[in-house]
Order: structure tokens, then sequence, then C-alpha cells
């Protein structure tokens, strides 16, 4: 009890301590200045509009690689492969949920950064896709073990009803299993966007972190993170350092958000 | 047996003057010293600070020297909020800076800041209008300069790095640095960047430059610690450490070492130009 309210109130006290420390450059500059301009300390403008799209694409692609990898993961896990590979994958799954991210950042760097460099002949191949592409990879593990709960707590006779009626695996899957696991899988997913909303290591070694606004995912782009991350080294009361809490707002409320929405379509159709 | 103990002597003896240059002079002051000693900021300084670290506590192990980079701005903050003992920066803190957190500044050297391109990339000279247009995003392909048709792909610093500051304001002309350009951490990792990537061009400081990345002759000197020294090669800044009010103890026992003609060996070694 005392650990819940703890924790309850330590997430308070955060966003109190996000909006006293956001609101003298929101104040400073207005809060449609902050969100709606681009970065140019040099030029007294401290928006964050070009981090903001990248955030949201880069986090929406790497799910957008991460969903049909974990579907496709669960599928040979929990219907197509034997109960002896199954349970080695999932082990192996919850490896990989252990890695550092800032190993998954090394390996873009090294195998996949030069890989988009020379295949599209276009920059330095730093860019929203590596980015995405790292992300996508990282997520996908937990996502995976969370599709693979939720199929595992689909109540036994709703499988075996779709048994008797003499339905193929693939029917079972396709008619049982993925109508009954629902809510669990778009639990996965939020969390998974979440993961990738909120990581910075990635981001920051290989999406490049130039501050203009994306115009393709080829281009080099810096994420919200990445931007705490590279602005956190300025003076303390410089107007940049005071804008990075506007950032960590941002992220903070969009988590929220998510969060609320989720539980919100989930009471809804339960 | 006598003749063994007499040959193990005279061993040893050799051994002992050998070492003796290497412990003696300068580092004796650290003989009775024991402690922790904070260092960060600046990255081009880190090289000369391992090097100075390593000597200073191969003589005395009670010494404990750790080493964070971070950059100037970062050196700057934790040095006036008392995170570490020194913050060493690639450009002069400024009087604000000084003054709010009573900071002494030290001098040790002085660095180049050059342009670096992949050592695969044909094109070694620029004029300084040239790669003004190039970091403004004007000429954005290699062809235009005569070299492959690919895209120019620019690497510049995060705005707390001193190393930035110095190119923008004397190899740029305050001149403007595409958006598009992408931003690393460090002088090590502009290295990295550059040398892995054939198209590339960036900046790091001078004493950093090795046969990974390739300089960038501007309007004919080609940046090397030489033309540095001479005051050829313009872009040019000094590296400083930097304490909270006058330092003490380890602290300026560091310093002075740094400063002396041990300390000078060890900065030119590592490509800077030691200052007295």
């Amino acid at each position: 009890m005392l650990s819940a309210l703890t924790c309850a109130s330590v997430i308070v006290l955060i966003l109190l301590f996000l909006v006293y420390m956001g609101l003298p450059a929101i104040k400073g500059a207005g809060l449609g200045q902050l969100l709606l301009t681009s970065w140019d300390p040099y030029r007294d403008s401290y928006g964050v509009y070009p981090m903001m799209i990248t955030t949201g694409a880069v986090s929406l692609l790497s799910l957008a690689f991460a969903f049909p990898l974990s579907l496709g993961c669960s599928f040979l896990i929990n219907a197509a492969a034997s109960k002896q590979i199954a349970r080695q994958l999932r082990h192996m799954l919850e490896l990989m949920t252990g890695i550092p991210t800032v190993i998954y950042g090394f390996v873009g760097i090294f195998l996949l950064v030069p890989v988009l460099r020379e295949f599209f002949q276009s920059g330095s191949g730093m860019s929203i896709l590596a980015a995405s592409m790292m992300l996508g990879i990282m997520v996908s593990p937990t996502m995976t073990l969370i599709f693979c709960d939720s199929f595992d707590s689909i109540p036994r006779p709703y499988l075996d009803a779709a048994d008797a009626l003499g339905a193929s695996r693939i029917q079972r899957l396709y008619y049982v299993t993925l109508p009954a696991a629902k809510f669990g899988m778009l639990n996965g997913v939020v969390l998974s966007l979440g993961r990738a909303v909120g990581d910075t290591l990635i981001s920051l070694m290989i999406a490049g972190n130039s501050v203009q606004t994306p115009g393709s995912v080829l281009d080099s782009a810096r994420t919200l993170t990445a931007h705490i991350a590279l602005v956190f080294a300025a003076d303390y009361e410089s107007p940049e350092f005071r804008s990075i809490f506007t950032c960590g707002l941002i992220l903070y409320l969009f988590i929220m958000l998510l969060t609320a929405v989720v539980r919100y379509v989930c009471r809804r159709e339960a | 047996m006598k003749k063994r103990l007499l040959a193990g002597k005279i061993l040893f003896f050799s051994m002992f003057c050998l070492t003796l240059p290497a412990s003696g002079g300068e580092l004796d002051v650290f003989a009775n010293e024991r402690g922790e000693l904070k260092i960060s900021g600046g990255t081009a300084h880190i090289p000369v600070m391992k090097d100075a670290a390593k000597k200073i506590m191969m003589v005395n192990s009670r010494i404990q020297i750790s080493i964070a980079g971070g950059g100037s701005g970062v050196g700057i903050k934790q040095v006036g909020d008392g995170l570490v003992n020194i913050g060493n920066s690639g450009r002069r803190p400024t009087d604000k800076e000084i003054a709010r957190h009573n900071l002494k500044v030290f001098q040790w050297a002085v660095d180049g800041v050059a342009p670096v391109v992949n050592p695969k990339n044909n094109i070694n000279k620029l004029t300084k209008t040239q790669l003004a247009d190039i970091f403004s995003g004007k000429i954005s392909n290699w062809k235009q300069l005569g070299g492959a048709d690919r895209k120019i792909n620019l690497y510049t610093r995060d705005e707390a790095s001193g190393t930035r500051e110095v190119f923008w304001d004397k190899g740029l002309g305050k001149g403007s640095i595409s958006p598009a350009a992408n931003v690393v951490i460090s002088n090590g990792a502009m290295k990295a960047a550059v040398s892995k990537d054939p198209y590339a061009i960036g900046f790091v400081s001078v004493g950093h430059i090795d046969r990974t990345v390739a300089p960038v002759a501007l309007d004919g000197v080609i940046p090397t610690l030489k033309t540095v020294r001479e005051g050829q090669y313009k872009i040019s800044r000094g590296l400083y450490s930097n304490t909270r009010g006058l330092p003490s103890g380890l602290t300026k026992k560091f310093i002075d070492f740094l400063s002396g003609p041990e300390g000078a060996k060890i900065i030119s070694k590592h490509g800077f130009i030691p200052v007295r």
C-alpha cells in the first residue's frame, strides 16, 4: 500500500516538477511558439516542432516494422512450431528484451547505416528509417511476448470448440484467437509505442540529430529524447536549457494521453 | 652463487636507474597526496588528461583521477556546481559564467580546429568561401567541387561544444550551419562518423587528426601542428581548465603539472601546442 502510494506520488511530483521548470520557457516564448517553430538558438528560436514530428515518425514507423514481426513470431510460438522449439524461442525472446539499447545503437551504426547509405545513395544513412528499423527490432521481443501471453490467456474451451468444429490451425487463429486476444495485443502495441517514443540512445546514435523538419524517412532528424540529451549540456540559465523541460512535458503528456485512450477503449468494449 | 647475486644487484640497480627519471622530478609533488580528482568537460582535452592522469596514478596509486567528456558546456557547468574539481573547456568561459561561478581559468594549450573529410575523398583543399557555402548548404554536392556525384553529408557538433563555436566563429565567419547537418556529441564521435562516411565533411580539433580522417587545406594552408603554431592556420583556440575559486591541493598540483615541462611534453605528443 505504502509503495503504491509512493509510486503514484512520484508520478504526480514529476509532472509538477516538469510544469514548474517548463513554465519560464512557456511564458517567455509562448506555448504556440515553442510547439510550432523550429530550433535555431542563434536566432532566439527554441521551438521543438521538428523534434515532435520526428518522434512521431520514428515511433510509428518502428511499430510498422515491429508489429508484423511480432505477430509472425507469436503465431509461430503459439500455433505453428512444436512445443520444444516454441519454448526455446520464448527463452531467446526473453533474453533479447534485456539487451541494453546502446547495443542496438552500435549494431545500427556499424551494420545498418552503411547499408542504407549505399542502398539509397542519399545522405549519410543516419536517418529516420535507420532509427525506426533498429527501434522496431528493439521493441519486437517485448511485443511478441505480450502477444503470446494474451494468446495464452484465451480460455481453453474456446479453442476446443473451434477444434471440435473442425477448424484448421489457421482458421482457429484467425477466427478465435485473434478476436479474443484483441485487447491484450493492443496493450502490447501501446507498451511498445511507449518504449519507442521514450528511447533515447538509438535515435541519438543513428537518427543523425539534425534540427530540420524531416521531409522524408531518409532524412537525418532529431527526436525529442535525443534533443533533451543534446541540449542538456547547455548553460542552466540559458533559454535553450529551459526549453527542454517543455520537451519533457510533451513526452510525459503524450504517454499519459496514450495510456488513457487505451484504457478508455478497452473499458468501453469490455 | 655470489656472482649471480652481483649480477642481480647490477640488474636491479640499472632498472632502478631506468625508472628513476620517470618517477622523479615533477611527479615528486604527488608522492604524499591521496584522494580523488574529478575532471569533466571538453572532449578535445581528453587524450592529454588521460595521459597525465596515468602518469600520476602510476607513481601514486592512492590518487584516483576520473575523466569524463560532455563538452565545454558541461565542463563549465559541472565545475561551477562543484560536481567536479576541474571543468575543461575548448573556449574561454564567458564573463557571465566566470562571474556566476567564481571560475579561475587556466589556459595550457593552443589547438586548431580543422575541417576534415573521409580519406577516400579526393577533395583536400577548399577556400574559406567554399567552406562557408558547404556548411550553409549552398554547395550540396561533391560534384560541384570536382568530386563524386553524391550529396555532401554535413556533420556538426551540439551547441555547447567549444570546438563548434570556434569553427563557426573563425572558420565559417559566423555563417549559418544548415539545419540538415547531422549532430554528433564529441570530437571522438565526429572522427568516427567522418571516418566511416566517404561523403562526409565535419570538423575536429587538430590534435585529433590521424589517418582515419583527412584534413582539408583552407585557402592553401594545411591545418597541422606546425601551421597552427606559426599562426598561418587561423582557426585556433585555447584549451582551458577551469576551477571554482583558486585551486588547492591535488587540483592545483595537477594543473601545475600540466603547465610544467613534463605536461608540455604530453601536450605536444597529442598534437596541441603547450603554452606557459
